[in-house]
């Protein structure tokens, strides 16, 4: 199920079009994945205040989104591009696989609300491979 | 058992009350045909879904989509015992439609993010919460019976 050449169209051109407000996406996908997801507050153990919305999820919102913007200008070859951030996630973060699926779920929820007449079907199906491509980069060195 | 808070009960409740089914249940498959196409495998007698033009103004599948989304009116209205309400369903499901329980995630996933477009700001964290545990366990539900 990889990108092909009208995803990564799909893609950008969406991309553009939200990247706008990605920093309020990110803090509103991190704040539903604690919420709906707790197990995924153990990621998180350092932060005191984990309601959505609050300074530290919104932050975190910001940084976990640049790297989605950066991801977006690396379509063409995810895996390379994201080495770097393979390796953090790998060896220091060691965040488990499974819930980069849970956070594109809830960023995929958050397009829906904010944008929900330029995220059509073709859209979501475009950005749910993308994400998927991403997750799949970001575990690439796991082991 | 499951257990429910009232506020769960009434955000429940609440969604499907302002229901639009005819809008929600038609996209909600629709989206799930385009965005995993190959549940479109159970819909062969459908007539055409050879692109997501053909799917979205297919009338089979918005009158399918509609008849599933009522489906779920009786969980809605059997909270305490959706295992029980659904058992009949979930042997129609294996025995009969011989549909992966798996699709019924994919096609909850699908209904979340239709009802979030509709309820835009309104579908807040905690009221996407109670939704997606009300769906998980009317999918638990339906594969219950599997074997």
């Amino acid at each position: 199920m990889s990108l092909n050449a009208n995803d990564k169209e799909v893609v950008k051109a969406f991309w553009a079009k939200v990247s706008g407000k990605a920093d309020a996406i990110g803090g509103d996908a991190l704040g539903r994945m604690v919420t709906v997801y707790p197990q995924t507050k153990t990621y998180f153990a350092h932060w005191k205040d984990l309601r959505p919305g609050s300074a530290p999820l919104m932050k975190h919102g910001k940084t976990v989104m640049g790297g989605v913007a950066d991801a977006v200008t690396k379509i063409d070859d995810l895996t390379g591009g994201l080495l770097t951030l393979s390796e953090l996630h790998a060896f220091t973060l060691r965040v488990d696989p499974a819930n980069f699926k849970i956070l594109a779920h809830n960023i995929l929820v958050v397009m829906a609300i904010m944008y929900p007449n330029d995220f059509t079907p073709e859209v979501h199906v475009s950005l749910d491979k993308f994400l998927a491509a991403l997750a799949r980069a970001l575990a690439e060195k796991y082991r | 058992m499951v257990e429910w808070t009232e506020q769960e009960r009434s955000i429940i409740n609440g969604i499907f009350a302002n229901l639009d089914y005819e809008d929600v249940g038609a996209k909600a498959l629709c989206r799930c045909l385009i965005v995993y196409p190959w549940t479109q495998r159970y819909f062969g007698a459908f007539g055409n879904l050879y692109n997501a033009e053909a799917i979205k103004t297919n009338p089979n599948i918005a009158a399918h989509g509609v008849k599933i989304l009522h489906g779920l009116d009786r969980a809605v209205k059997n909270m305490d015992n959706i295992k029980a309400t659904y058992a009949e369903l979930s042997v129609l499901h294996s025995e009969k439609l011989h549909v992966d329980p798996d699709n019924f995630k994919l096609l909850s996933d699908c209904l979340t993010i239709v009802i979030a477009a509709r309820l835009g700001s309104s579908f807040t964290p905690e009221t996407q919460a109670a939704w997606q545990k009300f769906l998980a366990v009317v999918v638990s539900a339906l594969g219950r019976q599997y074997h």
